[in-house]
């Protein structure tokens, strides 16, 4: 029998107060890809720079080909032939590809000049290797994301790896990409080399890897044959307990139109989009990245100036000009990156929630913090915040709890309209569900609900009626009784299946 | 104890620890090196080092909000020479002259609008035309240098008015009329950052400038207002030390901003926005004028005195980094 590409053997790592790994151990094979999954807070980021040189474990053994093995730093990390491919690419964006790939280890000539064409040809057969269809003097900058992250996969091979690991690689390819992707690391797993496969996207986990490892709560939770277990099975073993997302069913009394948009149009972004949300009603927007879902929003909330169309809110047309206007007239945006857009991290909760209307609620001059905390309170008891107080940085939060407060803050402003983009975005399975729970409440309380997602089934769970865009246009609105993911599917790849079906609209 | 307390509480308290460090040494040590009677900590010692600190101190609690913020304001040692420039020659301008003391609101007044307008100036700049704060205030730094030898060339602008000079030079308390104005300063700017709204949006755009557009905030009036802030302050600053002087150079002034800014960092505030406070800003401003002073004491010249400080502001800054990675590393789990 072959030796493991590496093992972890009783992998221990403490925080003051925290044991962020318990015991960890699981083994890589050479020619295998294995995933680890877990929730955020499983331990999985504090596993990986255990391995990545970054934390020293307190105890237990890292074992290479049969090698115990001590990483003081990232270099001897890789030294060992332990690479990692992060989920944020660490690339210099004004250097070519060949610059990048062996930074910090330009080949040289006499008088420590660069070696460039001993460096070219070398980059270019790694290159080859990868079948990509850019050269060794390319300057990244110019590369799509997918191809910058080509270039780390090549400097990942520039050493003699034994182990890659992929950290969330997929977060921001696209379809086509993916699969390029999946193609060079089904060939890395034919040259022998063993893969660990982070991801929270079950789909992708069916589709690429052998076994998964699963972590709860800082602990190893054991191994399955990918072919032997299912989606559910998996989360059990995550979780404790399944997720539920069942098709939505159930239909709240719907009210007044209370968002109407037609031909809106925003120059190549998106064109002639129109449809309408009722008061009581989620309405789901489903598309591939780059299809224009996330830009109508920003339209909406006037972070975008459409190029035509009309806004019609209650009945009468507004112009939104900027956030500011958008949350005056009743339209409430939380935004796709939660912490890039949504929160101030370093601000506490309680200044997080009211930032909108802290104006709204002062005291001649001075903000009103008594009035603050009461809002605070109420959010977080109807919300189910946890988090010790609301003077804790939101920063130190978990995704889930941060979320909350995002939601929060709009619904202590008692919008008509709410938009929530990719509302589950990098959020663990548990909170996942509160959150899917939530904004079938909400359309239940009244508010008209809009729902981005790149999750099929998240969009299923929770809305009324689907809305499917291809590059730009909205191919069909189903309700969620016409809705299956094979005509959900074909209508966002561009196939119009059944042309001559009229355009579902709210009876 | 709750998690981020500790390094919290060093980052407000560790200046004014400093601060009594620094007295202690020089009470001790420097009384014993230097040539000098009277000892370091008299209190007549002690009052006039507050008073020193003034001028840097009252730009520096405007500073701590700009870079609170998320900018910063390089023009403010130019905007104190211009302001002090106009407050002594208006007063000779013949109807001013006509007035007798009268004048002399009125000459305050006309500094601190300049002060004001200035401050106004870099702040329509960096709102109107998305151009980063540090390269507009370089520019507007140079800008109004030109002016200041524009008016009067190389000469010095000359005024002295006793009136004026008395109130500089006046006691209340035991303290003097420049530490009033930087204690009163102090105070507004400690309300005007934690308790007013517009304080409060400051820290949230400079934490996260597009969070906080998300949120409906209008961050170009409040970057305004922030500018605004800062001229009159180094205005006011200005018209308090140049009351008892009655005289400024044209190179008057100069490497002021870069002394505010050491203060202010000094104190805790981050340069890339989003946290800090005027109270710690006060205890920078202190902590630099004991230095100047006890060094002087100790008989040290002024260059001994620059370098000591240099390395004491990153010494400072590395120990702050220690502290804030190894926190951040723990709250990682």
């Amino acid at each position: 029998m072959t030796a493991p590409a590496l093992r972890l053997e009783n992998i221990v790592k403490t925080f003051p107060g925290v044991r962020a790994l318990d015991g960890v151990s699981f083994e890589v094979m050479p020619g295998e890809v294995h995933a680890l999954m877990g929730e955020n807070g499983a331990g999985k980021s504090t596993l990986m720079k255990v391995l990545g040189g970054i934390y020293q474990p307190d105890e237990g053994r890292i074992v290479v080909e049969e090698k115990p093995v001590t990483m003081r730093t990232p270099m001897e990390a890789k030294a060992q032939g332990i690479v990692f491919i992060h989920q944020e690419l660490s690339l210099a964006t004004e250097l070519t590809v060949a610059e990048n790939i062996y930074l910090g280890e330009l080949p040289r000539r006499r008088f420590g000049l660069v070696d460039w064409q001993t460096l070219y040809a070398r980059t270019d057969a790694i290159l080859k290797k990868l079948k990509v269809g850019f050269d060794a003097r390319t300057i990244v900058g110019s590369l799509s994301i997918a191809n910058q992250q080509m270039v780390e996969i090549a400097r990942a091979l520039t050493v003699d790896a034994k182990a890659v690991i992929f950290d969330e690689p997929t977060a921001s390819l696209t379809d086509a990409e993916k699969s390029v992707l999946f193609d060079v690391i089904a060939d890395l797993r034919g040259s022998g080399v063993g893969i660990i496969y982070i991801s929270h996207r079950m789909e992708e986990i069916f589709k690429i890897t052998d076994r998964i490892s699963v972590l709860r709560d800082g602990s190893y939770r054991g191994t399955v044959n990918t072919a032997e277990t299912d989606e559910d099975a998996i989360t059990q073993l995550m979780i404790g307990r399944s997720l539920d997302l069942s098709r939505n069913t159930v239909h709240h009394e719907l009210g007044d139109v209370a968002l109407e948009v037609r031909g809106l149009s925003c120059g190549k972004l998106f064109q002639d989009v129109s449809f309408s949300v009722r008061k009581g009603e989620v309405l789901g927007f489903y598309g591939l990245v780059g299809a224009g879902r996330t830009e109508i929003a920003e339209a909406l909330f006037g972070l975008r100036n459409p190029s035509g169309g009309e806004i019609l809110l209650n009945g009468e047309v507004v112009r939104i000009s900027s956030p500011h206007d958008a949350i005056a007239k009743g339209i409430s945006l939380v935004p796709e990156d939660r912490k890039g857009q949504g929160l101030v991290l370093g601000m506490n909760c309680r200044d997080n929630m009211t930032l909108p209307q802290v104006d709204d609620l002062k005291a001649g001059p001075f903000v009103a913090e008594g009035a603050e905390v009461a809002i605070f309170d109420q959010y977080r008891d109807r919300l189910d915040i946890r988090t010790p107080g609301w003077r804790q940085t939101v920063g130190n939060l978990s995704g889930g709890n941060q979320q909350k407060i995002v939601i929060g803050k709009w619904l202590s402003m008692h919008p008509e309209v709410l938009i929530v983009d990719e509302p589950t975005r990098g959020i663990d399975v548990g909170s996942k569900s509160e959150i899917h729970k939530l904004i079938r409440e909400l359309a239940a309380q009244g508010y008209a609900v809009i729902v981005i997602s790149s999750e099929m089934p998240e969009v299923l769970h929770v809305s009324d009626r689907i809305v499917a865009m291809y590059s730009g246009r909205i191919m069909r609105t189903f309700t969620s009784e016409e809705v299956t993911e094979d005509n959900l599917i074909q209508a966002i790849s561009g196939i119009r299946a059944d042309r001559d079906a009229p355009v579902a609209e709210p009876a | 104890m709750k998690p981020g307390s500790l390094s919290t509480f060093l980052r407000t308290g560790a200046i004014w620890a400093f601060v009594l460090l620094e007295l202690a040494f020089f009470g001790i040590v420097g009384d014993m090196v230097s040539t000098s009677n009277t000892p370091f900590l008299a209190p007549d010692n002690l009052l006039l080092t507050l008073k020193q600190a003034a001028p840097i101190g009252i730009i520096a609690m405007g500073m701590t909000l700009i870079m609170i913020n998320g900018n910063i304001d390089l023009s403010v040692g130019a905007t104190f020479a211009l302001a002090a420039v106009v407050l002594l020659d208006s007063m000779s301008w013949p109807f001013m002259a006509a007035m007798g003391d009268w004048a002399i609101p009125l000459a305050w007044f006309f500094a601190l609008a300049v002060g004001a307008l200035l401050g106004a100036i870099n702040g329509l700049i960096v709102w109107k035309t998305g151009v980063d704060a540090f390269i507009v205030t370089l520019g507007s730094m140079l800008g109004y240098r030109g002016l200041v030898f524009m008016y009067n060339g190389e000469q010095p602008t000359s005024n002295l008015n006793w009136t004026l000079v008395d109130f500089a030079e006046a006691q209340f308390l035991g303290l003097h009329t420049p530490t009033w104005f930087l204690l009163a300063v102090t105070l507004f700017m400690w309300f005007l950052s934690t308790k007013t709204v517009h304080g409060r949006n400051a820290y949230a755009i400079g934490n996260n400038r597009e969070a906080a557009v998300n949120a409906g905030i209008r961050v170009g009036p409040h970057m305004l207002i922030n500018f605004v802030i800062i001229g009159f302050l180094a205005a006011l600053s200005a018209v308090v030390f140049y009351s008892e002087s009655g005289s400024v150079n044209p190179n008057d002034g100069q490497l002021y901003e870069l002394w505010v800014i050491t203060a202010v960092v000094l104190g805790g505030t981050k340069l890339a926005g989003g946290s800090g406070n005027v109270i710690s800003t006060l205890g920078g401003v202190i902590a630099i004028q004991v230095l100047r002073k006890g060094l002087g004491h100790m008989g040290a010249a002024t260059e001994t005195v620059n370098l000591v400080i240099g390395l004491i502001l990153i010494a400072v800054l590395f120990l702050d980094r220690q502290l804030n990675v190894k926190g951040r590393e723990a709250l990682k789990t």
